[in-house]
């Protein structure tokens, strides 16, 4: 192949460097108005009392819209496998419909003004009175409440094989461990942002999503319209990871402000609105216990969590996930279970519960190997599993142990003595720590068409989108290889819900989810070709078989007979030739729906499929004030085929990153008394900036998983999995000290 | 209002703003420069960092009519190989911090080459201050990518600063 596997440059590179890529805040139209949010400042109650005047006279204001004056839209729908576009409502509030308060935090006025300044000048004047009502919102306080989590058709949260606590208590070595993780925000740089305005009862949205489709069906809904009548556009989205995948309040307020004012209607998110609008990842409880004997094979592993919900909704993290595929205990037990709270609901992000479970599990087995003497990546060689543990399925691919070899050897992990504290630089204790990295592989449902047009190009269309991932280059690198056309002969068109739905950005799953329509799509395109050619008197290929011919240099051929695709359309007198797969009618959305379904059943009844890899992670820690510095980082991945290799290392590094702000600095503080954000900003969350983060080394074994399509696994988020472990278990080798509540902040090293 | 006139990437704007927009909102919102991204409004990301008669500043915590008069450049008028080296090191993902990230960098240089040491620098008194990676990444921490592209970045700008500088 001419493009996949290459370092190929992104195809929106220089869009994004020269600042002419637009984002959804940033699309002009005349007589544009902005708004602002007013957020509630009490957990739970009712609104008694809400004051606009001195808003309503702040000049340039056009409108303050409140539940005593805004039109009636539908309530959110309630999520349903029958239509997995009711996943994407983030609550169950209707909001500015209802004077109830669910969550500290939750819009409750939108101002409209002709200025970005008035509108939050006036949204600081609407003064809102409330009857507080008894809140839940202190998760730690909660733990004892906690109920169990329900297992779902796509997750798993109990799972039961042997008896795991008697093979616990009969092993003669065990570590038995409890872990907390904080709740931690996206902090994606671009704030989420909607540009909406009518059009009668035509509604178009600029809008900062990971599911176009999903985000048009929930808008014509809630403001009973036909699908048809919603168009949502979203060609560049500046970083999500999870956080614009469900439909949040800015979205459906701005369509709201739209209606109500005839205008279109701008609202970029402040830094705190995000934070009160949006959720994050659950904080969590864990246990994880593990049985051995003494050469370390392991008889019992037990996991589960407390995660929490809101009680109008929330995303229920599959934490324990990864001790159900990793090691081969004997007897196994996962077990979930929630507190609801009354608060935001949190969500999907990157890796929900595989971050924060493969941090309990992957520094327990770190601690089990000190207990027994055994190198921790030779313990996890020990237990290293034929099949799936949990069932006995097989793996479709699974090279983890190959991750580690190739990785210790790289990183010098021989090298290193293996008694904590052992290694000091100065004023540094230096040590070295290693976890797995764990992330099961997911394929949606796509439709895309494909048109080849006589000048030899080649247009696909679909409703993609593009996060930073990516995407659009390696869907251009697979076009023009499978075809065989030249890179800048394909165009994409993607991130536009008129456009034939892709579904949600998400689970890893966006690239192989793709592939495999265009693969389709692909091959039905050359098969109309040849059969046009068949046809066409005159043509070289008349007379041959399909399955001679091949897509290369521009046309069909066999060996050196053949012709340009340009030369069969003209011959055939077409200017292009068009292949589609999927359709979207509701029929062909129904279709596609059961068509998903069926073929994830039945692989889930064959396969265990993932991504899996062996973190490397290299810390000095200041001997005097416990502060942390990562100095050097190896991560080693299979993740099946790598469709271009400057890309993938781009994308398994941000997710490296990511995890190390997990375990070293992110929390987001929740006062336990109000259920407020109390650092709902940039300045006081921190993110890994610049000076934290070293050159991060990520290696890919670029092995085709002979069960997804063109070989893809995908890559977006086994990469943040197992950071914090590796982290936390090369603090403990540096210092002596285990840390199992995240962030490792220098207070807890002291 | 005021009605100010600023210089923007070398043509002259005439702006009616009030006293309290920001240069930021200026540019994205008054005259459609929207290649200038929002992340915080509040110094905390510099993703809206623009140069002014060539040096970096936040322009989310800078007032338009403070600007009166001045030189601003935002990305739309930068035309530089670090661009083609951003690419090239792959130094973005999701592209929204880019414009900040590549603004920031050209101010940056300038402040090495004029001699400023950093809270890296060893030898703060030495005419020549070695632009090593720790330098580079010390000096743009003020700059987040929140899809972790700074390796990329800080090849980019080694490389730039190697070649024409």
């Amino acid at each position: 192949m001419t493009y996949v596997g290459k370092p190929v440059d992104r195809v929106d590179g220089t869009l994004k460097a020269t600042g002419a890529a637009r984002y959804a805040a940033e699309f002009p139209y005349p007589d544009l108005a902005y708004a602002a949010l007013v957020h509630a400042t009490v957990a739970r109650g009712r609104i008694t009392r809400i004051d606009a005047g001195l808003a309503r006279k702040t000049p340039g204001v056009v409108a303050v819209i409140t539940h005593l004056n805004a039109p009636a839209m539908k309530p959110p729908p309630k999520p349903t496998p029958m239509d997995l576009s009711t996943m994407a409502t983030s609550s169950s509030v209707s909001l500015l419909n209802t004077d109830e308060v669910h969550w500290n935090g939750q819009p409750v006025a939108v101002v409209v003004a002709e200025t970005l300044d008035a509108a939050r000048e006036a949204a600081h004047l609407v003064e809102v009175e409330y009857t507080e009502l008894p809140a839940t919102v202190d998760f730690a306080a909660e733990e004892a409440n906690a109920r169990p989590q329900k297992n779902t058709l796509l997750s798993s949260a109990n799972t039961q094989k042997g008896d795991a606590e008697a093979a616990l208590a009969a092993a003669p070595f065990s570590v038995d461990l409890r872990y907390t993780t904080p709740g931690v925000n996206h902090n994606a740089i671009e704030p989420h942002s909607t540009t909406a305005y009518w059009d009668g009862d035509q509604l178009v949205l600029h809008d900062a999503t990971q599911n176009t489709t999903w985000a048009r069906d929930q808008l014509a809904i809630r403001f009973d319209v036909p699908k048809k009548n919603v168009r949502v556009i979203s060609p560049f989205v500046g970083g999500a990871f999870g956080g614009k995948s469900l439909v949040w309040p800015g979205t459906v307020l701005t369509a709201l402000a739209a209606k109500v004012t005839g205008r279109p209607v701008r609202l970029m998110l402040t830094r705190e609105s995000v934070y009160r609008t949006v959720g994050g990842r659950t904080p969590s409880i864990q246990r994880v216990a593990i049985g051995a004997e003494a050469g370390g094979s392991m008889t019992a592993l037990i996991h589960s969590s407390v995660s929490r919900v809101g009680k109008v909704g929330g995303w229920t993290e599959q934490i324990t996930t990864v001790s159900r595929h990793m090691y081969d205990a004997a007897a196994l037990q996962v077990r979930q279970s929630l507190v609801r709270l009354d608060a935001l609901p949190n969500t999907i992000m990157r890796a929900p519960g595989e971050s924060i479970g493969s941090f309990a599990l992957e520094s327990s087995v770190d601690e089990l190997a000190y207990q027994l003497g055994l190198d921790p990546i030779e313990l996890r060689a020990r237990n290293e599993p034929a099949r799936n543990p949990v069932d006995g399925k097989a793996f479709s691919h699974r090279l983890l142990l190959d991750c580690f070899e190739q990785g210790a050897k790289e990183f010098g992990w021989a090298e290193r003595a293996p008694q904590p504290r052992a290694t000091r630089d100065g004023r540094w204790l230096v040590g070295m720590g290693v976890a797995a990295a764990y992330h099961p592989a997911w394929q949606f449902q796509a439709n895309l068409t494909l048109r080849l047009s006589a000048d030899g190009t080649v247009l696909v269309r679909c409703g993609f989108h593009e996060m930073g991932m990516g995407t659009a280059t390696a869907i251009s690198q697979i076009t023009a290889d499978t075809l065989g056309v030249p890179l800048d002969a394909v165009t994409i068109e993607y991130g536009d819900s008129d456009l034939p739905g892709a579904g949600t950005a998400g689970a890893s799953a966006q690239t192989a989810t793709v592939t495999a329509s265009l693969l389709d799509a692909c091959e039905k395109l050359t098969d109309g070709v040849f059969a046009l050619a068949r046809k066409t008197p005159g043509s070289p290929l008349r007379g041959h078989r399909r399955q001679d011919v091949t897509a290369r240099d521009g046309g069909l051929y066999r060996d050196s007979r053949g012709e340009s695709y340009g030369e069969i359309l003209r011959r055939a007198g077409r200017e292009s030739i068009d292949a589609q797969v999927g359709s979207e009618t509701r029929l062909g959305e129904l279709t596609g729906q059961v068509r998903f379904m069926s073929k994830f059943l039945m692989d889930r009844r064959r396969w265990m499929k993932a991504a899996c890899g062996a973190q490397f992670c290299e810390v000095r820690v200041d001997a005097e004030t416990g502060e942390v510095r990562v100095s050097r980082w190896l991560g080693v991945f299979d993740v099946g085929r790598v469709i271009n290799t400057k890309t993938a290392a781009s994308q398994l590094r941000g997710g490296i990153i990511m995890g190390i702000g997990m375990a070293l600095a992110e929390e987001t503080l929740v006062d336990p008394r109000t259920g407020r954000i109390v650092n709902a900003s940039l300045s006081e969350y921190h993110v890994p900036v610049h000076a934290d983060i070293p050159t991060i080394e990520v290696r890919c074994l670029d092995d085709p998983d002979p069960t997804m399509p063109l070989g893809v696994v995908g890559l977006g988020e086994v990469s943040v999995t197992g950071v914090a472990a590796a982290v936390a278990n090369a603090v403990h080798h540096a210092t002596g000290r285990r840390i199992r509540d995240l962030p490792i902040t220098l207070d807890k090293l002291l | 209002m005021a009605d100010i006139r600023m210089r923007v990437n070398g043509s002259i704007e005439k702006l009616d703003v009030e006293p309290r927009v920001s240069l930021l909102d200026a540019l994205r919102e008054h005259l459609g420069l929207t290649g200038t991204k929002k992340g915080c409004d509040q110094g905390a990301c510099g993703a809206c960092t623009v140069l002014v008669d060539g040096e970096r500043i936040s322009s989310c915590l800078a007032l338009a009519v403070q600007y009166a008069d001045r030189d601003i450049t935002t990305i739309e008028g930068v035309s530089d190989p670090l661009q083609e080296s951003f690419v090239r090191h792959d130094g973005l993902q999701c592209g929204y911090c880019t414009p900040g990230q590549i603004c920031s960098a050209l101010g940056m240089l300038a402040e090495h080459a004029a001699g400023m040491a950093s809270a890296v620098t060893e030898h703060v008194a030495d005419e020549e201050i070695e632009l090593t990676a720790e330098e580079i990444r010390e000096r743009m921490s003020g700059n987040l990518c929140r899809c972790g592209s700074y390796n990329g970045i800080v090849a980019a700008i080694q490389e730039s600063a190697g070649s024409a500088r």
